[in-house]
């Protein structure tokens, strides 16, 4: 789960992390309160979306006076934020942080991700702040400096000294970055984050490091123990459908075809909608109905797959394993009378009880194309989707 | 002959009472799988499904030489579990259970580096050698006795990879899934240097998905060290970056982990790839022949 930039910055807070002086905003009139009560000359009006890249396409707009703030706030809370990490109609912005504007000299770079290779916390970090960390990466690795923290002594302060002398930093600075380090180590283990980015860190012009952006991902598996966390879901940054897949259980990932796929496991899922491109069509979704697929779950899922309006064909893709297939049949066919299905619908059932899944399916009264094996069912549904 | 488990090996089940612990028992029993207790505070002394129930792992060892245990315990009490397994001496640890939080398994991974333990999974559907032990929530009847290792990330592709090695009548040695979560126990790499040294596996399916380099990894291994014919195949060709695809480790993040550089990895590691996993005993017959 993603948060806003201002709910990761209210954690910085708590971590003793420093942050810009900030006020959140939904309304023009709340935007100028804002920088009144902020005081100073420069303030920066940042749009709160899941996505990066804001900069670029006016999502963070320096204002100096009470006029540019609301003509900034006015602008950005009426229009979507369309970034290159979103689609093409971007995101909805309904909220403003107002942050008093900061004398930056020099940019930095900062995260703590969980490295599944190493399988430990690591702190990543770069004298090439604002810049997209992969590009760095990519171009100029040596400029990268790493450091991995064993969880039975956590983060240790020569930690922040290799970090921060390799980073060119003072003794000063080195102290306040192992201190932000400290911090975000402590953020990290105590809300199950899987990243935090500070991008950029900043060094201001008095020689002291703050946040100026933060993000925050945190980790999926741990939002049953992280209660406040989770209610900070803010479902209008994720796309609709897959939002509501998720209020059923459901994974579910738009794509750009048409042929919807309903498969059981994550594996199977992904491997079908290869296998529909293998064979020369584009799948609509991943869409894994776990291993219960029964008639209540298989309504769920032929609804979202129908939401979008470009589908030509539904390929049901079934492993019945522990589940038998007849029960599978009868949850298809229970789904199928209860929503209404103009496109082809091929389905592929295989494990226990298989011929008789099959027999059900065939004898329904529901126009099904049954398939005999994973090739046969993709073949079948990139020519139903072609057909249709 | 077989790897990691065969029909000597002593099982408990911890959460052993519970709906998925007590279904999955039952099929473990019928399928001869040497299950010879189980675990659930606060029940020890009873009996369940005619087997004894204990407090701890270490009473369940103590009274019964258990070598492997079997977690389905939820999710929040998963990384606990483990751990009460490693600490009582069990040598085979399989967690069944899915959403772990990652942080959790990072400290559990820590901890199994000072014990002479394995770890499968966690979220995978556990370790079987047909006709000799079933540990997990595979489907027996698609199994048979054989000549082929797999190894997989995915539960569901498992199953695919044992359906048609089955229909081929090629069988299958040992199969393990590994799991679908970013921080995991035993590696493709783990179960390579098993399977390279067991004289019943003539040939292994290798299946990966997009997200970390686990492959990576394993077709340098392979490049090095296997000399059985392998085939590999990997999902999510079609998988959008950074978007999760159901496993929390199936992720192409940052340009990294797509299935095209696992595929290419393979490629020149001189391993046989599939493009479909419709093909998968189709071509592991071909490399194996008669």
């Amino acid at each position: 789960m993603n948060l806003h930039e201002y709910q990761a910055k209210s954690l910085f807070a708590r971590y003793g992390i420093p942050v810009p002086n900030g006020q959140v905003v939904e309304s023009v009139s709340a935007a100028i309160r804002a920088v009144e009560s902020l005081g100073g000359t420069r303030w920066v009006v940042k749009a709160q979306v899941h996505a990066g890249g804001r900069g670029k396409v006016g999502g963070v707009q320096l204002v100096n006076n009470v006029q540019e703030t609301a003509r900034a706030a006015e602008d950005l809370l009426s229009r979507r934020l369309v970034t290159k990490q979103t689609d093409a109609s971007g995101l909805p912005i309904h909220k403003l942080l107002i942050e008093s504007a900061q004398n930056i000299s020099q940019e930095l770079y900062l995260s703590v991700v969980t490295d599944r290779k190493k399988e430990r916390i690591t702190f990543m970090s770069s004298a090439a702040g604002g810049m997209d960390i992969e590009e760095v990466a990519e171009t100029t690795p040596e400029q990268i400096f790493t450091i991995t923290v064993h969880p039975a002594c956590g983060l240790q302060d020569y930690h922040g000294r290799l970090l921060g002398f390799a980073l060119g930093m003072n003794k000063a600075q080195v102290q306040e970055l192992t201190a932000i380090m400290q911090g975000l180590y402590r953020l990290c283990i105590e809300n199950d984050t899987s990243l935090v980015e500070l991008n950029p860190l900043i060094i201001m012009d008095d020689g002291g490091l703050l946040a100026l952006d933060a993000k925050i991902n945190v980790d999926d598996n741990a939002l049953s123990r992280q209660k406040e966390l989770a209610s900070w879901r803010d479902p209008t940054q994720e796309d609709p459908e897959e939002y509501k897949a998720s209020q059923h259980d459901l994974n579910y990932i738009r794509l750009n075809g048409n042929i919807g796929c309903m498969v059981n496991g994550a594996g199977l899922a992904m491997a079908t909608m290869d296998l529909v491109q293998l064979h020369g069509g584009a799948p609509a979704n991943f869409l894994d109905v776990g291993g219960g697929a029964t008639a209540e779950r298989v309504t769920e899922a032929f609804k979202l797959i129908l939401s979008s309006s470009e589908i030509r064909a539904i390929l049901v893709n079934i492993f019945g394993g522990i589940v038998r297939c007849d029960l599978i049949a009868e949850g298809i066919i229970a789904a199928m009378k209860e929503v209404d299905i103009s496109i082809p619908v091929i389905v592929r059932l295989e494990g226990t009880n298989v011929d008789q899944g099959k027999k059900m399916l065939a004898e329904s009264g529901f126009d099904l194309i049954i398939a005999n094996d994973l090739t046969d069912a993709a073949q079948k549904a990139v020519a139903s989707a072609r057909n249709n | 002959m077989s790897i990691l488990v065969d029909k000597n090996t002593r099982v408990i089940c911890q959460g052993f009472t519970g709906k998925q612990g007590t279904f999955h028992s039952e099929q473990a029993l019928a399928y001869g799988t040497k299950l010879v207790g189980g675990v659930t505070p606060g029940r020890g002394g009873q009996q369940h499904l005619g087997l004894p129930v204990f407090n701890t792992v270490h009473d369940a060892i103590a009274q019964t030489d258990a070598e492997a245990s079997v977690i389905y315990v939820p999710a929040p009490f998963a990384a606990d579990a483990i751990l009460e397994a490693a600490d009582a001496g069990i040598k085979l640890i399989v967690c069944i259970t899915e959403h772990i939080p990652v942080l959790d398994m990072v400290r559990v991974k820590a901890v199994l580096a000072e014990y002479d333990c394995r770890l499968i999974g966690p979220n995978c559907p556990g370790i079987i050698t047909p006709g000799a032990s079933k540990i997990g929530i595979m489907p027996a009847h698609i199994h048979s006795p054989g000549r082929v290792g797999i190894i997989s990330r995915s539960g569901t592709l498992t199953y695919e990879a044992v359906f048609q090695t089955s229909n081929e009548g090629l069988g299958q040695s040992t199969c393990i899934g590994i799991g679908g979560d970013p921080v995991h126990g035993m590696s493709f790499v783990d179960c390579l240097e098993l399977f390279a040294e067991d004289e019943k596996t003539e040939g292994i399916i290798v299946i990966g998905e997009i997200g970390g380099s686990d492959e990576e990894i394993a077709a340098d291994y392979i490049r090095a060290h296997v000399h059985k014919p392998v085939l590999a195949y990997i999902a999510g060709v079609t998988a959008p970056p950074g978007k999760r695809m159901g496993h929390a480790g199936a992720i192409i993040s940052g340009g990294s982990g797509t299935a095209e550089a696992k595929y290419a990895a393979f490629e020149q590691a001189g391993v046989v790839i599939v493009r479909s996993p419709g093909l998968l005993g189709e071509q592991m017959k071909k490399l194996l022949g008669n």
